[in-house]
């Protein structure tokens, strides 16, 4: 049977922001390029990042600068950044901000017309390029239709299952279309996977049901390296009732607007936990502040801690935070301008992800490239807010290049058939319930994976937690060759789709919690009850995984990708901090 | 504390299944929580009673707009529905959009709009920007007046439900001679761009049919981000239209709208749906 | 069974629950009874002023009054000749449009309610509809009449030279600024004072349009409210001059 297929030089996996910016570059640079998306265009979860864009553009804050912002991101990710990715980070983010803006972006803007910047939680500067609190959705539109416009084929609600190699090489892909089941493949030159993170291995998360770490399944089962991934940042503010809309963002500037925290006891616990910053302090310690109070039995009724700003006045509070007053009235029937929200931490965002070269987004794989939340490095152990944003335009435009360059380098590219063999009975298999009495539910199982990671996994971990976690995730593993779709129809079903994100989400879930048990110190967003101290040996190694065989991950402390020429600015943070 | 809600007990909820040949509502009953959307009840319904409900949904946050449906006969997204904010005496009907193609169940092909957008031509910088006024240094000088004014049109979250209920694409099916609210507001934040350079009020106004909008509202009514579709977009477009088709007085004037623009490039037929 | 296929089209299909068809039944009732009163007094062509005691308070469908101005006598409805203008104001005003294309067009009679059956719809791109367009010149003439209706209010407070002030100043002056009100909505004002700009703060002038603009933006957030108020304003305002003005009862002023 002949499937649909199409050849592209670099085609790019992901319509988030950092996906959209690689495939503006890879057709910029001359490659014919293609796009996939798994939901439709524009629905990406980058729609849902809120406060800002980091650039040191200097707008608000003329001493503003690269330099400092680089030390702002190597402190904020406790020195396990690569700093190369840092460096770059900070150098180019203006640069991608201003383009952004002659692509028909429209920001907030300062008294003399320029770009308006705003604070955010461990930036030095006021350095957040905004338009109120909807930014994501402002980039991803411009970025929309700006790869529209140009010579990009953008596939819609087309799901992929697997990287196709040809030896070494990853030439192409597999996947089928969602509204008919129709199978589909490509075949590439260089393949950039921006597939964003992997926040609906939580159940309490604030990611879209899109964020099932597709891209760290496929680039590790094609051989790559991923770095980091014991770092899952908890946001400190979600919703934590009504059920349904648990884990739902509650933005940061609610606290930057003068928000407080308290606990059932009516104390501002804060003053415990960072008397200096209280509720603006980084986001990692707020999080394990809300969970301590709620764990030792001061929580609110429904289990989170109460934010404050009610003694605010209330046209104030509606002008700041319109979107925050509506999802509180409409969703939870709370005036928050009346009553305290209740609150508690969300899984929101990953630093880990594909290991990658800073400056063109190859991995060790030829052929593949990441970018986005998809790759790691750029934040080390913890992320600022407003950095992600900045990390998908500089790196998704340098993945974009890099790939378009190794493209033009390479001749033409074919798909080996036994691997789309291999390939078709993966996704059939999930459809054929022959297996009778054993056939796994993917709905059931996904939940399962949420409980064993809220339960092992999540803010604060310890050996034991770690290790029953493990031996759960394995005996999970044991059973997900027998997951079937409960409907065997090929047009738009859910029970399929959900079959290879559960097998991805596993794969995922293995690599945090391995990752989390070897990193015996709590630095950043990993936090070990039974090591709560900086360790220096870990402080200078991030954990690589790559897979071995079929079942062998393989867990490597590496050493922390330092440059030369950056030493001085960052021991010189480091010596500032010491004296503060 | 407010913050506790009455737990909704059993609700009944008539779902639309089926696909372009055939289908109808079908009942389902099931236990709520406090609190729940229309989307946890489709989602919960999917899981334990009807694994091959075929959904769009994604954030569920009422910020990506996926999960548009017509809920009780109106279209409203799923994630911000409340259950307790229906009526509790009769059962909730979940139906897909129809202006658009059904593709299954609650899920339509909402493909046409994606292929409208392609005929406009994205922001384009004017080509006598002038140093000191709408430049300097190579960025952009806007007032914030004027990003107020954009930025209404650019909260737009592509829900298109403004399109299902336009009664031109809904009831006449002129989906071939009109763009739709979504896509007169897309030329609106181009056109009230102080620093873009692209006319498009030919296109609007031909291509884009903004004449066969006789703003009724009904997409202002339906917004989910309540952008003021019809006031503060069509409204002023059509006028801009009037300065240059209709008015007599401009016309003795010799005033044209849009001076210094140049045209956009060659456009094509508005899209078949 | 329902086919989403293709939406029924049958007049009034939906699947709304909720009383759609109050607000085009009213809006048929009012505008109906508003439009067959107009006319009748029009015709009848009497009782619109008063002029007991030295008062001299002008119905503001009558005014300006021609026949005085220009001192000749007819029975003839001259009143169409000024008429036309606040009433084209109105038949073309975008609310009113929305109003009556929904309510007596049924096109569509409500949001997904399905409309009248037509063979071929065209909006607003023919003959006559397309002269709605013209919208803004009847705003420049309907401003004409409002200044008429200024210079009412405030003569009718002087009695025999003198300053009073009464039931029938109080309603005139309502009315005249309800009708202010709705006029200096309008959306065609709103384009013209500053909406046609693009650019607000590139000069003195685009500014103080650009003030100018948010003012008129607020008064046009409420143009409904403001169509509505005024033409009952309007309406109940003729009543009272007929009313006082065939002697059913005296208007009750002070005249300092």
């Amino acid at each position: 049977m002949a499937i649909e297929h199409h050849d592209y030089d670099v085609l790019v996996l992901g319509s988030g922001g950092s996906g959209l910016r690689a495939a503006i570059a890879a057709a910029e640079a001359g490659a014919r390029t293609g796009l996939v998306c798994k939901s439709l265009l524009g629905k990406a979860h980058t729609v849902m990042a809120e406060g800002g864009l980091a650039a040191a553009l200097g707008n608000v804050a003329p001493e503003d600068g690269w330099t400092t912002h680089f030390q702002d991101t190597m402190f904020g990710g406790k020195y396990l950044n690569n700093w190369r990715m840092a460096e770059l980070h900070a150098k180019e983010a203006p640069d991608r901000a201003r383009e952004l803006e002659h692509w028909g972006a429209i920001f907030d803007r300062t008294p003399d017309r320029r770009m308006s910047q705003r604070a955010f939680g461990g930036h030095t500067y006021k350095r957040l390029v905004h338009i109120g609190d909807r930014t994501g959705l402002e980039m991803i539109r411009t970025l929309q239709d700006k790869t529209v416009h140009s010579d990009v084929d953008v596939f819609m609600e087309t799901t992929i299952t697997k990287l196709i190699k040809d030896g070494d090489r990853v030439v192409g892909c597999f996947g089928y279309r969602r509204a008919t089941g129709e199978q589909i493949t490509f075949s590439a030159k260089a393949l950039v996977l921006a597939t964003g993170g992997s926040g609906r291995i939580y159940r309490i998360t604030s990611n879209s049901q899109d964020c099932t770490g597709d891209g760290y399944s496929l680039a590790y089962e094609a051989g790559a390296e991923m770095v980091d991934m014991e770092f899952v940042q908890f946001h400190p503010t979600g919703m934590v009732y009504p059920p349904g809309v648990a884990g739902l963002l509650v933005t940061e500037a609610v606290r930057g607007e003068g928000g407080i925290l308290r606990n059932a006891l009516g104390e501002r616990f804060m003053e415990k936990y960072d008397p200096k910053r209280m509720e603006l302090s980084t986001r990692d310690v707020v999080a394990r502040s809300i969970y301590t109070e709620v764990k030792e039995g001061r929580g609110t009724p429904h289990g989170g801690a109460f934010l404050d700003v009610s003694h605010l006045d209330s046209d104030y509070v509606k002008r700041k935070l319109p979107s925050m007053y509506d999802q509180f009235l409409e969703l939870a029937g709370v005036d928050i301008t009346k009553e305290p929200m209740q609150v508690g931490p969300t899984c929101h965002y990953f630093m880990g992800g594909i290991k990658v070269d800073a400056d063109t987004g190859a991995t060790r794989v030829p052929g593949l490239f990441s970018t986005g939340e998809a790759s790691g490095g750029m934040n080390g152990a913890n992320r600022l807010g407003g950095n992600s944003l900045g990390d998908l335009l500089v790196f998704g435009r340098r993945a974009g290049f890099g790939a378009a360059e190794a493209a033009a380098q390479v001749g033409s590219v074919s798909l080996p058939q036994e691997e789309i063999s291999a390939a078709q009975a993966e996704v059939a298999h999930f459809l054929s319930r022959s297996d009778g009495d054993n056939a796994e539910n993917p709905f059931l199982m996904h939940r399962e994976l949420q409980t064993i990671m809220g339960d092992g996994v999540g803010i604060f971990r310890d050996k034991e937690g770690l290790t029953q976690a493990i031996d759960r995730l394995e005996s999970l593993q044991g059973r997900v060759e027998n997951l079937k779709a409960p409907s065997d129809r090929l047009d738009y079903n859910p029970g399929w789709q959900l079959c290879r994100e559960v097998k991805n989400m596993l794969n995922v879930s293995l690599m945090v919690a391995r990752a989390a048990l070897m990193r015996e110190e709590s630095r950043g967003g990993h936090s070990r009850l039974d090591h709560t101290a900086y360790s220096d040996y870990w402080g200078a190694h991030n954990i690589v995984i790559h897979r071995e065989s079929e079942h062998d991950m393989t867990l490597t402390p590496t050493p922390v990708l330092t440059r030369d020429e950056l030493v001085e600015l960052v021991e010189a943070r480091k010596e500032a901090e010491k004296a503060a | 504390m407010s913050e506790t809600l009455t737990a909704g007990g059993t609700r009944k909820l008539q779902i639309w299944r089926g696909d372009l040949t055939s289908g109808q509502l079908v009942d389902y009953e099931l236990e709520t929580e406090p609190g729940m959307v229309v989307l946890d009840a489709v989602l919960e319904i999917q899981r334990s009673q009807a694994p091959d409900l075929a959904v769009r949904w994604n954030c569920k946050a009422a910020k990506c707009g996926s999960c548009s449906a017509e809920i009780n006969g109106k279209p409203r997204l799923m994630c911000k529905t409340r259950l307790d904010h229906l009526p509790a005496d009769e059962p909730i009907t979940v139906e897909p959009m129809r202006a658009f193609p059904l593709i299954r169940d609650l899920v339509t092909d909402v493909s046409w709009n994606y292929r409208v957008n392609e005929q406009i031509t994205p922001f384009t910088p004017r080509e006598n920007l002038r140093e000191g006024v709408d430049v300097l240094n190579g960025d952009f000088l806007i007032d914030q007046s004027e990003t107020d004014r954009i930025s209404e049109f650019r909260k737009c979250i592509e829900c298109f439900m403004c399109q299902d209920v336009c009664h031109i694409l809904r009831d006449h099916r002129m989906h071939n001679r009109y763009y739709g609210p979504r896509f007169m507001m897309r030329i609106a934040s181009l056109d009230m761009h102080p620093l873009d350079g692209v006319d498009r009020l030919d296109q609007i106004a031909d291509e884009g049919g903004i004449g066969l909008c006789n703003i009724t509202k009904c997409c202002t009514e339906v917004c989910p981000e309540n952008i003021h579709i019809t006031d503060n977009a069509i409204i002023p477009m059509k006028e801009r239209v009037v300065d240059q088709r209709h008015d007599p007085i401009l016309k003795i004037l010799g005033r044209t709208p849009n001076k210094g623009r140049s045209k956009p490039p060659a456009r094509s037929a508005t899209p078949e749906l | 069974m329902t086919t989403v296929a293709s939406p029924p089209r049958r007049l009034g299909a939906t699947m709304r629950r909720d009383r759609w068809w109050i607000q085009p039944v009213f809006v048929v009732t009012s505008l109906t009874l508003f439009g067959v009163y107009t006319i009748i007094h029009v015709i009848l062509n009497k009782h619109y002023t008063i002029t007991a005691g030295g008062a001299y308070l002008e119905s503001p469908m009558f005014s300006p009054d021609l026949p005085k101005f220009f001192g000749f006598n007819t029975a003839l409805p001259w009143a169409f000749l000024v008429l036309w203008a606040p009433l084209g104001l109105r038949s073309s005003c975008y609310y009113y449009r929305k109003s009556y294309y929904r309510s007596f067009f049924l096109a569509p009679p409500s949001c997904a309610v399905a409309g009248a059956a037509r063979r071929k719809y065209t909006g607003e791109t023919k003959f006559p509809l397309v002269l709605n367009n013209s919208h803004r010149i009847f705003f420049y003439f309907a401003t004409i009449v409002i200044g008429f209706l200024w210079y009412d209010a405030i003569r009718g407070l002087f009695y025999h030279g003198s300053f009073g002030f009464g039931l029938g100043n109080a309603i005139m002056l309502i009315n005249v600024l309800c009708l202010s009100a709705f006029t200096f909505g309008c959306n065609s004002w709103r384009h013209i004072i500053g909406g046609k700009l693009n650019c607000f703060s590139c000069s003195d002038t685009n500014r103080t349009r650009h003030r100018a603009w948010q003012r008129v933006s607020i008064l046009n957030g409420r143009h409904m409210q403001w169509a509505w108020i005024s033409m009952f304003t309007v309406w109940g305002t003729d009543i009272y001059i007929w009313l006082v003005s065939s002697g059913a009862f005296t208007d009750p002023h002070h005249v300092f």
